[in-house]
This record gives C-alpha cells, sequence and structure tokens, in this order.
C-alpha cells in the first residue's frame, strides 16, 4: 500500500514537479525545493495529487514542509486518504 | 516612577538600532513564468483557477483575449510574494484570501480576506504596497509589508533601552 502511494506520488513529481533531477535520483528525505520544484510547481503537484488520490488538501496542509519531500507528501497524502 | 508608552522616535533617540525599530518592514518577490501558468490552465483548467484565484481576478484576466495567462501569472507572483513578506510559508494559506485588486485608474493594490487579514493584522502589517511587472515569458511581483512595531516588540525594545542604561 504504501510503496504504491509512494510510486504515485513519484509519477505526479515526474510529470508536475519540474525538478532538475531524474526522479529516480530522489530518495524519499531528498529536499524538492532543492531540487529545482518552485512554488508554482508545487501547486500542479497538489492539484495532480488531489486528482490521483481523489483527496483535497485543506489550508492547513498547503504550507512548505508538506510539499517539501516525497516522504512528507506521502504522510500528507496517507492522513488525507484515511478522513476521506 | 510611572510606566509610559515607547514611540518608535523615542527608540531611535535612544540608540535603537533602526533593523530593531523597523522590524514589521518586510519585503517579497516573486518571479513566475507565464507559459507554465499556461501549462497548468491547459493541465487542471478550472481546478487551478478557482483554487487560486477569486472571480473579481478571474473576470479581469479573462477580459481580454490572449491575456489571461500573463494576468493570472502577474497575479499569482502577487500572492507568493505576500506570503514570502509575511512568512506565511508554514502556515498554510488560502490564495484566494490574497487578493490583488485592480483599480480604475490601472493601479493595482492587495487586499486580503479571512485568515491571512487576521494573520497580517495580528503581525501588526498594516498596509503593503504591491509593484507587478511582466516581460516576454515572466512575469514578477513585490509586495511589501508595512506595520507598525507590534506593541510586543514595543516591550521588548523598551526592556533593551532600559537593560543598556540609557536616559
Amino acid at each position: 500500500m504504501l510503496e504504491s502511494i509512494e510510486l504515485k506520488i513519484r509519477d505526479v513529481l515526474r510529470d508536475h514537479g519540474r525538478l532538475n533531477q531524474d526522479i529516480e535520483h530522489i530518495d524519499m528525505q531528498t529536499d524538492l525545493y532543492k531540487s529545482g520544484m518552485t512554488s508554482h510547481a508545487s501547486v500542479n503537484v497538489m492539484l495532480a495529487l488531489e486528482g490521483v488520490f481523489d483527496i483535497e488538501f485543506p489550508d492547513n496542509f498547503l504550507k512548505r514542509s508538506v510539499f517539501g519531500s516525497i516522504d512528507s507528501i506521502r504522510r500528507a497524502v496517507t492522513e488525507l486518504h484515511a478522513v476521506s | 516612577m510611572h510606566q509610559q508608552s515607547v514611540p518608535i522616535l523615542d527608540l531611535l533617540r535612544r540608540r535603537v538600532t533602526l533593523e530593531q525599530a523597523f522590524s514589521g518592514l518586510c519585503v517579497g518577490f516573486d518571479l513566475v513564468q507565464i507559459s507554465q501558468i499556461e501549462a497548468s490552465l491547459q493541465a487542471f483548467g478550472d481546478a487551478f483557477k478557482k483554487r487560486l484565484f477569486t472571480q473579481d481576478e478571474l473576470i479581469y484576466a479573462n477580459c481580454d483575449e490572449g491575456q489571461c495567462a500573463q494576468r493570472l501569472a502577474a497575479r499569482f507572483a502577487a500572492k507568493e510574494a505576500l506570503i514570502k513578506a509575511l512568512q506565511l510559508s508554514e502556515v498554510g494559506v488560502d490564495w484566494r484570501n490574497i487578493e490583488v485588486i485592480k483599480q480604475p485608474d490601472g493601479d493595482c493594490h492587495l487586499q486580503l480576506h479571512g485568515g491571512v487579514a487576521e494573520l497580517a493584522l495580528s503581525m501588526g502589517a498594516m498596509q503593503w504596497l504591491l509593484s507587478m511587472s511582466h516581460d516576454g515569458d515572466y512575469a514578477g511581483a513585490v509586495v511589501m509589508a508595512l506595520g507598525f512595531t507590534p506593541h510586543r516588540k514595543i516591550i521588548e525594545l523598551s526592556k533593551k533601552v532600559k537593560n543598556v542604561g540609557i536616559h
């Protein structure tokens, strides 16, 4: 289950994250902003994640740290998926 | 000995540094690639528009053909610039609570709503200045937040003045 979530997140980041390196070279804790993701790209990532996981990020999740790494995104998606 | 308020100019006369006295002055800047906004509009359509922009911002952006992405890019930059100026990136805010208002004379200014307005007020930010521009494929915005030093800060500075024994 967790691996499946991670793979989907990686797909979203590949398509919308505008990262400056291959997603295969990004580990769970890598800082995505330091890897080229802009604030605008993080909005695209958020919207794509909402579509893929059928969730909605509430205002209090719209923080830089939530989208800072694959691990932090996975935690947010898991939490939102559990309550939806 | 009685307590009294310590106005900013009085603090300056007491050699409090400019950085301390004007700690409520904050600047934020953001730069956005217009073609990337266009790509977002194509990829996410209304979800992108409605998540980020107010109804009036969308009406203005769509009022002239071919201007939509450029105008939305500048407005997105303005929202991000304010978030940077007030250091709200770890607070979590609704972008629609930060609105760019186009005035009849052509100037634009920021109007804050809801939770963002309350946060700005609680931080002592009483006025925010906005400048937006675009050239080629880029749009940028600068926001300067001006504020009276919050009461809490005044108290802190007052204590510092007393501690260094300046009379």
